[in-house]
This record gives C-alpha cells, sequence and structure tokens, in this order.
C-alpha cells in the first residue's frame, strides 16, 4: 500500500501512515495538539493549518467547504477529521 | 458569612439595581445563591452568580454577556436602568455556554440595533444553541487584534479558545483597564457584596473551579496567559462569582502557578537526566496480579531513562493518583477479572480522568484472570477510548504465575518502557535535532 508521511509540527512528530488515512485517526494517537469535537466534519472544532504539502490532502467536500467557511477558515486550513492523506505533508492545530 | 442571609438587603447584588464597576460600567448580571451543582459535575456549596456587564461609550453601549435563561428579567430590569434598548450597539458573547446565552435570543429582539460579536470559532456553536428558535441572528467574528469602537472607548478581543470551550474569548476595556474574562477567573461563588474584597471567603470556589474547568485545558491556560499577563489591570469581570478590583493580578499569577508543572515535590534524582515516568498500578485479590504487577516494573525499570512507580490501587484515595497520572507519561493498570470484568476501583480510576489531559500518554493493562480474563482487554478499550496509545497488547495470566510467566511479565514491563522512551527501534535512528524519530502508524494501532 502506498505510504505517505505525516508530520505534526506542533510536536515535531512524524509518522508513516498507509495512504488515504485520515488526519484524526494518527493524530490523537501520537498526542498533537489538534483537538476534536463531533469527529464528523460538522463542529468545526478540530481545524487545522497545513503548513506543507497542501496538495496531498484530498479534496474537501461541500460540507467541509461550508464548515470551514462557517468557521472562519483561512488559505490552508482543513478539518482533521475529514482530510485524508495522500502524500507528505505536515500540519498544525490552526 | 458566605450565604445570603440577614444582613444581604442592601448589598449591591440584591434586588435588581446594576453595580457601577468602572467609569460607565456596569454589572448587570443576576444571582442565584440556591444551586446546588452546577452543569452535573461541580458542587456548589453557595451557589453561583452570572455576571453580565454594560459598557456606556459616547456612541453606543455594549452588552457583555448575558445570562441563564430563567433570570432574564433581573438582567433585563437592571439593564433598562443603564441604557436604553436602541441605544445598545454591540452584544459580545465571552462564551456560548447557555448560562451566558440565555438571555441573547430575546435580547437581539429588544435591541434590534444591536450587532453580536463573537469569536472566529463560535458560529458553529451560535447556530446551534439557537436552532430551535427561528430567529436570525446577525453577528461579526472577531479575533486577537480585533476592536469595536465605542467613541470614547474601545472594546478589544483576545482569542482565548479552550478555557473551557472552543469558542472562548475575553473582552478587554483599554481606557479603564477592565477585562471582562468570561469564565477564566471565575468561580461558583454566590455573594450580593460582589467585589473581591467584600465578599465572603472564595478561594477553595477559586481553586475548585480552576481544576474541573480549566485544569484539562492547561496548554490553553498558557497560551490564552501570553495574552493576558501584558496588560494593564485594573479589574477582572469575569461571568461566574465575584468581580476581582482588589489586586487582580493575584488571580493571573495564581492561573499561571496552576497551570504550571507542580515542581514542588519533584523527587530529587541522583542522575540528573531527565526521565520519562511510568506508573504501574494494580488490584489484587490473591496476590497473583501483584505479583504481576511487580514483575513488570522490574522489567520496566531495567530499562535506562524511565523512573518506575508501583501502586496498589486499594491503597490510596484516587484524586492523589489523577494528580501522577496527570505528570506521568505512562500507565499500566492491572486487574483480576471479577464476573466478566474488571474490578470498581479501576473504572473508578479511569472515570475520573476527565479533569486532566491524557493527550500523548502510553497505557497498557494487564492481570491474572480464574476462567475467562475479560478485564484486560475491557481496560485497553477503555484507555484507547481515553486516547491514550496502547503499544504494547495487555498480558493476562491464568491464576498463580509461574516462573516463566513472571519472566513474561518482565518482557512485558521492558517492552513498555521501551515504547515510552522511544528506544523501541526507533531511537537508532536519532542523530541529534529536535524532531523526533519518525514512526510507523502499524506500531500505534
Amino acid at each position: 500500500m502506498a505510504k505517505a508521511k505525516l508530520t505534526f509540527e506542533d510536536i515535531g512528530q512524524s509518522v508513516n501512515v498507509p495512504a488515504g488515512i485520515r488526519v484524526i485517526e494518527v493524530s490523537e494517537k501520537v498526542g498533537a495538539g489538534i483537538i476534536y469535537g463531533c469527529r464528523e466534519g460538522d463542529c468545526g472544532t478540530c481545524m487545522m493549518h497545513v503548513t506543507e504539502g497542501w496538495n496531498n490532502l484530498t479534496e474537501p467536500s461541500v460540507l467541509e467547504e461550508k464548515v470551514l467557511r462557517e468557521n472562519m477558515a483561512g488559505r490552508h486550513d482543513r478539518l482533521a477529521c475529514q482530510a485524508q492523506v495522500i502524500g507528505d505533508c505536515t500540519v498544525k492545530p490552526a | 458569612m458566605s450565604r445570603t442571609t440577614a444582613g444581604s438587603e442592601g448589598q449591591p447584588g440584591t434586588g435588581t439595581t446594576p453595580v457601577a464597576i468602572a467609569d460607565g460600567v456596569h454589572w448587570i448580571g443576576a444571582l442565584d445563591p440556591s444551586l446546588r451543582r452546577f452543569d452535573l459535575i461541580l458542587r456548589t456549596a453557595n451557589g453561583t452568580t452570572y455576571n453580565a456587564y454594560a459598557v456606556r461609550g459616547s456612541a453606543g453601549v455594549a452588552v457583555v454577556d448575558t445570562v441563564k435563561a430563567e433570570f432574564a428579567d433581573t438582567f433585563f430590569a437592571r439593564l433598562e436602568q443603564v441604557a436604553g434598548y436602541d441605544e445598545i450597539r454591540v452584544i459580545v458573547l465571552n462564551h456560548l455556554e447557555p448560562d451566558h446565552s440565555g438571555a441573547l435570543p430575546e435580547l437581539m429582539r429588544r435591541a434590534p440595533r444591536a450587532k453580536l460579536v463573537i469569536s472566529k470559532r463560535a458560529p458553529a456553536m451560535l447556530k446551534a444553541l439557537l436552532k430551535a428558535d427561528d430567529q436570525e441572528i446577525r453577528y461579526d467574528t472577531v479575533d486577537t487584534g480585533d476592536a469595536i469602537d465605542l467613541g470614547d472607548r474601545r472594546l478589544r478581543f483576545l482569542h482565548t479558545p479552550f478555557l473551557h470551550w472552543p469558542d472562548t474569548q475575553c473582552t478587554y476595556l483599554p481606557e479603564q483597564q477592565v477585562l471582562f474574562s468570561g469564565d477564566v477567573f471565575g468561580c461558583h461563588h454566590c455573594d450580593p457584596r460582589l467585589f473581591n474584597d467584600r465578599v465572603g471567603d472564595f478561594r477553595f470556589a477559586f481553586e475548585y473551579y480552576y481544576a474541573h474547568i480549566m485544569r484539562p485545558f492547561k496548554a490553553h491556560v498558557l497560551d490564552a496567559l501570553k495574552l493576558i499577563e501584558p496588560l494593564p489591570l485594573k479589574l477582572i469581570a469575569p461571568t461566574h462569582g465575584p468581580i476581582l478590583r482588589e489586586r487582580p493580578r493575584r488571580y493571573v499569577a495564581r492561573y499561571r502557578e496552576l497551570s504550571g508543572a507542580d515542581m514542588a515535590l519533584e523527587p530529587v534524582l541522583a542522575d540528573a537526566k531527565p526521565l520519562r515516568t511510568l506508573l504501574v498500578f494494580y488490584l489484587s485479590a490473591y496476590g497473583s496480579t501483584a505479583r504481576m504487577a511487580e514483575a513488570i516494573a522490574a522489567g520496566a525499570e531495567g530499562v535506562p531513562g524511565i523512573r518506575v512507580s508501583l501502586y496498589d490501587l486499594d491503597g490510596g484515595e484516587t484524586e492523589p493518583f489523577v494528580d501522577l497520572i496527570e505528570a506521568a507519561d505512562a500507565i499500566a493498570l492491572g486487574s483480576p477479572t471479577v464476573n466478566g470484568d474488571a474490578v470498581k476501583p479501576v473504572w473508578d480510576l479511569l472515570s475520573s480522568l476527565a479533569v486532566v489531559s491524557l493527550r500523548g500518554k502510553v497505557g497498557a493493562a494487564f492481570g491474572s484472570y480464574g476462567w475467562s480474563g475479560e478485564a484486560v482487554p475491557m481496560i485497553e478499550d477503555r484507555l484507547r477510548g481515553l486516547k491514550l496509545r496502547v503499544p504494547v497488547p495487555g498480558l493476562r495470566l491464568k491464576l498463580i504465575p509461574t516462573d516463566a510467566e513472571l519472566a513474561d511479565c518482565r518482557d512485558f514491563g521492558q517492552a513498555l518502557a521501551q515504547a515510552v522512551t522511544g528506544a523501541d527501534g526507533a531511537a537508532a535512528e536519532a542523530g541529534g535535532g529536535a524532531q523526533k524519530p519518525v514512526i510507523d502508524f502499524a506500531d500505534l494501532a
């Protein structure tokens, strides 16, 4: 299976992950600072900033776009419970 | 006196009179002296207050926070004495929890020229709070550095998320050096004398509030203090409890103390190298799980860079153990299986950990059993549910451990310690720099 390196900038930790995994599935296990609420893309609590590899996450869904808008997300902000890793990228809490 | 009894009449907070707290600033909140439990989790020995404030500027009035819905009448009665509804330009909600937003829909109806101002993380919550009410709410979102002009004075905003909800913020009035801090620096203490230099002793309430509301978010408290500490402060106006006008900085300093690592009685180690810490807790009816715990601790202790502590859960109160876990890097929990479950003190401990942050900690489970042995996987599931990493599969032994099985326990302790210290293979990659070795996702699962 294709692998990607997902890096959590706030704790300086990189993890080799299978491509397609959601950020939420990794961040809690390594103790990164992203905090979760509903875990289903509705509340916006888990907003994260993608500092590198923006294009290496899956495109946001219409629903995610809406929640990002409602939460005044910046240009490279995503929801960690929704974004799937498809290549190397670096994230931190928004 | 700490309860509203004889003599309370004539105190500032009684009746429906607004109380001036600074030039052009009034308290317009409500007292709730009979409340005995707040949000299911906090005991409130003498009730609480819902503090709201009105700020008059030359270009209009701002209302900062409201009250719980059932106290709206008192809130409106006080507000009407300091401002007409048409004068209200701005309504600031520093925190959307219903005890502060309860009077908002009615206030928005009465004050048609007012715009609601909330933090950038609050809109989704606002919608969820008001979805049963068809009313359209006009709002702006603000971030640190944003300000609203009231003519001769401004309201400045500090984005202080997770104190104690994602939406929380503080509002600062630079001209009067007043900080409207939301739940930060608040406490459940109802006293009609209102001000910290007049009310009864509320130290316990202040500490208790921090311990249950702010403690799980210590890292966020420290971030917020970076914004708050540089501000000149004459008065802190929180949403619960006394208004802090006498030496307000003491409360800011206390938050910093409470949010730092408790180094007071940190053990002095012969080896000055920083250590990772593993706590091994166990319960044992006939000594088998206790012997496992001792062997696990011994195995872990052999790994360089870890300090191991061993505790019989039956021999202590839960709260000090929670304090220890907050400061530790890893915990191992041992329980026998009784009637298909771990024993109650284990669940009591695990259900008491909501007041501390467990992020990034490692967990493990072990135990001796008679015939079924469900306790270990059940504890592991719970540890994962609490977001601990469980890198070493749990260890179960049937009844009395043999020497060979105790050797397995030592191996288990060693593997656990290596996972905690990062000595489990990945360390070989270390070549300097602060970046930790890359770990593989399969090792996390």
